[in-house]
């Protein structure tokens, strides 16, 4: 909270108890809430404007609309005819299609064939495969908002940690699988590592803004990957791709093909709680948080912060890292040109979303992979452009950054709450 | 004749707290009203409501008589109500001139600013009310004092009939505080009205016509200074009696524990702020450091707890010398700090009570095990803190920036006496405080003197630093002017040395004492 503020401070009341008493603790009670009450309001919302761009630009909702007040109902039917055909295919593409899921189980049932459910849920694989990166991504940027570094450099890290897992991937082989996937998964998470460390030490040691820093660092992680993929790592052919990893290095799918769920997805939940535990449990999230939220009050307790800033940015490039890692190992098995496109860009924003919580970001990620992956069968059944999503995907972002945005539509009030500490700003 | 200002019933409620509970106040042309009350007491909260900062939820404000609607700063300032922050709102690369004509900028021809007849209009101010300042000079080469009187040059420019003045004096040498009464004075001798914010009684007796006093956001009473006393100023404000002396016996020093020679730090922008300060403190007694803020007590502090590098001399902390040594291995030796600025250093504001009870010793036995948090110790240990040391809080998980300016500095108190300390550094220890928390945290420090503790006392309230230490330094400039010992001088000639007068200069003017000196009242 800023010291200079007009927030009034509790009133020094001879008897604590006979405070609590007072009609006006409900209200201060709610705090809790609205940190969940104000996401799920800006997703709603979200939602809401996206239909409205969806039904804007409709062709044929707006030639209905020419006519308006010929027949006020053709219009008013077509408009909730394109949204739900919209918003149908958005949750058929994200969940699959009830019917076809219940078509698959009756198949099942009668003659024990597997090919049809395969397919009926292969969209729900699709998408809980897609949250993975999202979750480890998204805790990297959040880890570094706690320490208040804003980590842009997780598409980087992210990038670098994708090419590492690979290379250990399909250079070595022969090892059981037991060796070679947690090798190439510490591959990927020490390369990223090592493009974290890096902007945290000369922030720590020079001062240089790690904002400016990280940004650099993506720009040679991408000049870097097309050097290798053109060069050194480039499969034989005329793409420019990797190899493809050996089998012993893979992430081991749930159930046959097509659906490419796989461990992936419940590595990146143990991350999660295990951030948790560091950021909360142990001395040094402890740390960590303290530097993030005062850093000069972290000073004068005696914290390090040259040693936090440094390990705070390593962990993040760790984690983004190890994101890129489950990717290949995961889903793709080889690493393209423009690989990380947007993983680690996304993840800001998931951070931003999830309230910079461990938690939180898994909830995040799990609405943004989820938004992702029906956004395909929004586009082909309904030819909503993918562009719907990411519009959807910006204000809700833009609703959770300004919440008094969401406070000012739904006329809530303001509680009293833990201020969360995203960045510093500039240079200081 | 109506009031020139009157207040009915004003409430405002924030979401768990009755800041402001039905307040009647009346102020009449040409006095001064003082508003007295501990801090949360609701008096910046209903000045802020009277300036169109916050919106009341119930009253009136009448101004002469007449309902006003007041929605903004611009509504109160359109009707005659001028504010005096506590924290200037003035830009310092700017002059005098130019930050009286922000917001209000006359020009000629429509595009160039008029600086001449802003500048005569601050003389003709000046002169009338005796607020001696230069147009011309830069707001940032002004000492604080008349940076105050700008401040108040802005309010009568903008032609305020009432003057709302908060926490005035908390940033003035004794010898500026009589300057601004002297203006005060002159105000209201021009008709003009005067509302006074504080929560020091002294002042209060010297200067008000009528007192009111708040507490718990409701009007207690209202009062004459001729009717009053201070001690039951006092107890209106806290509502109970409050001893207002330092109850202490005679020192009893022992060894040095803390010694300092010649001494030279740079501050933050490598300016040198201190030059060349030697002392020494010993166990079982207060040093206090007096000084007006801003002559190398701060960066002195810093140096000796780590937060600021040495440029020359020597520190030696229970004899090992201090360089090189990191904030934490200062803390580890036995060295507890309350820092001057509470919010910026003592505390992370949005940590829980708990945290911040441990935030020097969270990685040591029993709060730590390897690097695993003990949460329940932390607990533990925070609810036997909060008992002991009387701090106010709902329970030990909400975040201290919710507690009141007294709570988050006895939460402070609390972690730094609770682990074993040789050597205490207070610097401002009661700096915004009420006189409630003053008396608890004064006892306590001497508490810790008698058992045995050196004390270092770094604070610009002169009254403060008579009241506790044992020997008074003065710092002017960074460097020590003269240590004496307490009693053995006037406070008007530790006024004259903080002002920067030479010591045989100041004695002229003040001889030391020849009978023993009264008591001095704290508040």
């Amino acid at each position: 909270m800023d010291r200079n503020s007009n927030q009034p401070r509790a009133v020094d009341s001879p008897d604590p108890k006979e405070r609590s008493k007072g009609k006006d603790r409900r209200r201060s009670g709610s705090a809790t809430f609205q940190i969940f009450l104000i996401p799920v309001l800006a997703i709603f919302t979200g939602l809401v404007f996206g239909a409205i761009v969806i039904v804007a630009t409709d062709a044929s909702v707006i030639a209905a609309y020419h006519n308006f007040f010929r027949a006020p109902g053709a219009a008013l039917l077509d408009t909730w005819k394109v949204i739900a055909l919209a918003y149908g295919s958005l949750f058929d593409g994200i969940f699959g299609d009830p019917a076809t899921i219940a078509h698959a189980i009756q198949v099942y049932r009668a003659t024990g064939s597997t090919k049809d459910l395969l397919t009926a849920f292969y969209p729900f694989s699709d998408s809980l495969a897609a949250v993975t990166p999202y979750i480890l991504a998204g805790l990297a940027v959040a880890l570094g908002f706690k320490c208040g570094l804003f980590n842009i450099g997780a598409e980087g890290q992210f990038g670098i940690g994708a090419l590492c897992s690979a290379f250990v991937g399909y250079s070595i082989k022969g090892l059981p699988w037991f060796i070679h996937l947690p090798l190439a998964l510490a591959a990927g998470a020490l390369g990223g590592a090592i493009w974290g460390a890096i902007p945290g030490y000369l922030k720590a040691t020079t001062g240089a803004h790690e904002v400016v820093n990280t940004i650099m660092m993506n720009y040679i992680s991408f000049n870097l990957g097309d050097w290798l993929l053109n060069g050194p790592m480039k499969a034989p052919g005329y793409r420019p791709l990797t190899p493809v990893v050996q089998d012993s290095a893979m992430l081991p799918r749930f159930f046959p093909p097509p659906l490419r769920f796989n461990w992936g997805f419940i590595l990146a939940l143990l991350m999660a709680v295990l951030v948790w535990w560091f950021l909360f449990k142990t001395t040094l999230g402890m740390e960590i948080r303290a530097v993030g939220a005062n850093p000069e009050g972290a000073r004068y307790a005696g914290m390090n912060i040259v040693k936090n800033f440094i390990l705070a940015m390593t962990l993040s490039g760790a984690l983004a890292g190890l994101a890129g890692a489950t990717q290949v190992l995961g889903i793709d098995h080889w690493v393209g040109q423009n690989f990380s496109a947007g993983y680690g860009f996304d993840s800001i924003a998931i951070a931003l979303l999830g309230q910079s919580h461990p938690f939180g970001v898994v909830l995040a990620a799990v609405l943004w992979g989820f938004l992702r992956s029906g956004a395909t069968n929004m586009q082909s059944m309904a030819g909503v452009p993918l562009d719907v999503i990411s519009i959807i995907q910006g204000l809700v972002v833009i609703f959770v950054a300004a919440p008094a945005v969401i406070r000012w539509i739904y006329h809530i009030r303001l509680a009293r709450m833990e201020t969360m500490v995203l960045t510093r700003g500039w240079g200081r | 004749m109506a009031p020139v200002l009157e207040l009915r019933g004003i409430t405002k409620s924030f979401p768990g707290v009755l800041a402001n509970d039905g307040i009647d106040l009346t102020v009449e042309k040409g006095e001064i009203l003082a508003l007295l009350g501990e801090n949360g007491a609701g008096k910046t909260t209903l000045m802020n409501i009277l300036y169109g900062l916050y919106k009341p939820d119930a009253g009136q404000i009448l101004i002469q008589g007449k309902e006003a609607s007041i929605h903004s700063p611009n509504d109160a300032i359109a009707q005659g109500i001028g504010m005096v922050h506590q924290h200037f709102m003035l830009i310092p690369v700017m002059t005098a001139t130019e930050n009286v004509m922000l917001g209000v900028e006359p020009t000629r021809r429509g595009v160039f600013l008029d600086k001449g007849k802003v500048a005569k209009r601050i003389r003709q101010i000046s002169e009338q009310y005796d607020l001696a300042v230069d147009p011309e000079a830069y707001i940032g080469d002004l000492p604080v004092g008349s940076q105050q009187r700008v401040e108040i040059i802005k309010v009568l420019y903008r032609e305020a009939d009432i003057l709302i003045l908060d926490e005035p004096t908390a940033v003035l040498t004794p010898q500026e505080v009589e300057g601004l009464f002297k203006v005060l004075r002159s105000l209201v001798a021009n008709g003009k009205s005067v509302i006074f914010i504080t929560h020091k009684l002294k002042e209060v007796m010297a200067i008000a016509d009528h007192i009111t006093v708040l507490r718990g956001g409701r009007v207690v009473g209202t009062v004459t200074p001729g009717e009053a006393t201070p001690e039951k100023l006092a107890t209106m404000m806290v509502g109970r009696e409050v001893n207002l002396v330092v109850k202490k016996e005679v020192a009893h020093p022992k060894e040095v524990v803390l010694e300092v020679s010649n001494l030279s730090v740079q501050d933050e922008h490598g300016h040198l702020t201190v030059g060349g300060a030697s002392f020494e403190v010993r166990a079982g007694e207060v040093l206090g450091v007096a000084g007006v803020q801003g002559n190398g007590q701060t960066e002195l502090v810093y140096a000796l707890t780590g937060l600021l590098p040495l440029v020359g001399g020597e520190i030696r902390i229970v004899d090992r010398p201090v360089h090189h040594t990191t904030p934490r291995h200062i803390l580890e030796r036995g060295v507890a700090h309350i820092p001057e600025d509470r919010q910026r250093h003592g505390l992370i504001l949005s940590f829980p009570v708990h945290d911040n009870l441990v935030l020097c010793t969270y990685y040591q036995r029993p709060f730590a095990r390897g690097v695993s948090l003990q949460q329940k110790v932390i607990v533990e240990n925070a609810e036997k803190l909060v008992k002991q040391f009387d701090v106010r809080t709902p329970n030990v998980f909400v975040p201290v920036s919710t507690l009141s300016g007294g709570n988050q500095q006895k939460v402070i108190v609390a972690r730094e006496f609770s682990r074993p300390i040789k050597l205490l550094i207070a610097s401002q220890p009661t700096r915004g405080l009420d006189v409630g928390s003053i008396e608890y945290i004064h006892s306590r420090i001497i508490e810790k003197r008698d058992e045995g503790t050196a004390v270092l006392l770094v604070s610009p309230e002169l009254d403060e630093i008579i009241a506790l230490s044992d020997r008074i330094a003065v710092m002017y400039k960074g460097q020590i002017v003269e240590i004496v010992a307490s009693g053995t001088v006037t406070k008007e000639y530790i006024g004259l040395l903080m002002a920067g007068v030479k010591p045989s200069e100041a004695l002229k003017v003040s001889p030391a004492p020849t009978k023993e000196t009264e008591v001095e009242r704290v508040f």
